[in-house]
């Protein structure tokens, strides 16, 4: 029995170390593909550069990370106020059957795969967009340019492919709030809105940063959907009607015919990419212990 | 401590088989091919899938032949052959002169013509070299400057390295000295296929595609007066085009002949129509 006990405990063991040998199998890929690029080209030079023209030996990112967090700050300013109305609605507000069918609903959306979002996006929001929203900034500046795809798409497609994370999670950390103090917010005389907003929402907002910053992790390592719908011009967006290129999208669409050069500057986007995404996941993980309690 | 000690061991154990296995497997690979009759075709992207297309159906015919085809682009096509290291290199344009030591024989296998489209709103029919240039390099922005309606171009490009916009910008002269001058203002699609569904659907807009792709979704241009069709390509008048370029030094091998015979042959032919490129003969 002893022995069985400690082969089992082997095995596992070796399940673990394959996992954590594949993370850091990537990571040493990545960095000794792109490093070089990197040093040789100057750290400073790739990420404040403003001209990308692989081709041409000049490799600047600056267009693609504004245009990363750009549609990826769109998304949030619209993902959050609708995730978190719906995370309350369905929390505190409806009876527990109807919130389980907008919960099937919800996820249903997790289970979309990106390519349908950015189908959608250009069949539907890009015409919109140009159909209806570009003739009205054109009443007020004849000079906007603009074809539909733009920052603005991206950006309302993320913010539907972000809700299930947002909603989910912060649902979880509002339902993981005592009942106490709802009630004792109740009997102070308080309303059911100032209950929400003043008890119920600060005692679960390391959840719902927790889900914010997830979302957001989620936001900007989206490729395809974001690929099919921002336009792809490697050019700094001044507004939201901008078309823009991102990160992911651009190594997604050249890394198929890039020359060495070119290749192991897209994996220094990735190098980029991946230090990103880490600070934010460290940043998740900041919040959530800093403000303690049900982080769901 | 000593549990982590154990957990490195088992990671590099398993890392080490990894790559034990890695390195059989390889050596096996080189060691029958050299059992087998062998082609390896190296060079351009754009001519690699028709090159994949003849490869499996010439070794489905001739199990004894093994092909291997490679990328790398037009320039490595040159130099594989120039160091012996392929049998045939794949070129999507012409030999320069400064190649030519190189190749003991060029065979065109196929051409292919690139269109440019518009919306099909556009009233431009007609659009020189000079002019194409021009938009593309964001000198002109409006139709109007070239018989349009007073409207704004949208630019819709491929991206960066793909074999269909080096040669467009090399052709039309975008891109001089080995530098791109595409304008930054332009949307890029990553395929041919979504320029032209992005042109079919964007008022205003100009792009280029494979000439296998056109059709009356959107509005093909005149270029100097000529129309993109198969005929006007293969006699030459449409400028821009490219040939498919099989080339071989002075070791060809009996096995190599062979095979570039097959595609100069009808089946061969018949899959460059297939695959949606310009047969030859």
């Amino acid at each position: 029995m002893k022995i069985r006990e400690k082969v089992i405990e082997r095995l596992i063991l070796l399940c673990a170390a394959v996992s954590v040998a594949a993370v850091a199998l990537i990571t040493i890929f990545i960095f000794s593909s792109g490093g070089p690029v990197l040093a040789k080209y100057g750290v400073l030079r790739f990420i404040f550069g403003n001209d990308w023209s692989p081709t041409s030996g000049s490799y600047g990112i600056l267009p693609l990370i504004v245009g990363t967090l750009g549609v990826t700050l769109g998304a949030l300013v619209i993902g959050i106020p609708t995730g978190l109305g719906c995370a309350v609605f369905m929390a505190e507000m409806v009876k527990s059957r109807l919130a389980k069918l907008f919960r099937a609903a919800i996820e249903l959306l997790a289970g979309i795969p990106s390519v349908v979002y950015g189908f959608f996006g250009l069949e539907i929001i890009v015409p919109a967009i140009r159909d209806y929203l570009l003739p009205m900034a054109r009443k007020l500046d004849p000079d906007v340019p603009g074809s539909g795809f733009s920052v603005l798409a991206g950006a309302i497609v993320l913010a539907v492919m972000i809700l299930p994370t947002i909603v989910s999670i912060s649902e979880n950390a509002i339902r993981a709030v005592p009942k106490e103090f709802h009630e004792a917010s109740l009997a102070l005389g308080a309303d059911k809105r100032e209950t929400i907003i003043k008890i119920i929402l600060p005692a679960a907002k390391s959840g719902i940063l927790s889900s914010i910053i997830l979302a957001m992790g989620r936001a900007i390592g989206e490729t395809m959907a974001v690929l099919m719908i921002t336009g792809n011009m490697v050019k700094v967006p001044t507004s939201p009607l901008d078309p823009a290129a991102t990160l992911t999208g651009t190594i997604a669409m050249e890394m198929s015919y890039a020359a060495p050069e070119h290749q192991n500057a897209l994996f220094a986007i990735g190098i980029i990419l991946f230090i990103m995404i880490i600070a934010l996941n460290g940043i998740a993980q900041m919040v959530a212990k800093r403000f303690g309690g049900e982080t769901a | 401590m000593s549990r982590k000690i154990l957990v490195i061991l088992v990671a590099v154990g398993v890392l080490a088989f990894c790559l034990g296995m890695a390195g059989c497997g390889g050596s096996d690979e080189s060691d029958g091919k050299e059992e087998r009759d062998s082609i390896i075709i190296a060079g351009s992207t754009s001519v690699q899938p028709l090159s994949e297309a003849m490869a499996e159906l010439y070794m489905e015919q001739n199990p004894d032949v093994a092909i291997e085809v490679q990328g790398g682009g037009s320039g490595q096509g040159i130099k594989s052959i120039k160091e012996n290291i392929a049998d045939i290199g794949a070129l999507s344009r012409e030999v320069k002169s400064d190649e030519k030591s190189a190749a003991a024989a060029e065979y065109v296998i196929a051409k292919d013509g690139i269109a440019v489209v518009v919306n099909k709103d556009v009233k431009v029919e007609n659009l020189t070299i000079d002019q194409i240039r021009k938009i593309y390099t964001g000198k002109i922005k409006n139709w109007r400057n070239v018989g349009g309606d007073d409207r704004p171009i949208t630019v819709v490009s491929r991206e960066e390295g793909a074999g269909t916009r080096s040669s467009f910008t090399e052709i039309t002269g975008i891109a001089a000295d080995g530098v791109d001058h595409t304008t930054k203002a332009a949307l890029v699609q990553p395929s041919t296929g979504a320029i032209k569904k992005t042109v079919a659907k964007t008022p205003d807009s100009i792009g280029y595609i494979s000439l296998n792709i056109l059709d009356d979704t959107v509005k093909s241009v005149k270029v100097e007066g000529t129309a993109p069709t198969v005929d006007n390509v293969l006699s030459g008048r449409y400028q821009i085009q490219r040939p498919f370029l099989y080339v071989v030094n002075g070791h060809i091998s009996e096995t190599t002949k062979a095979f570039i015979g097959f595609i100069m042959g009808e089946e061969g032919q018949r899959i460059v129509e297939e695959t949606g490129f310009i047969p030859v003969n």
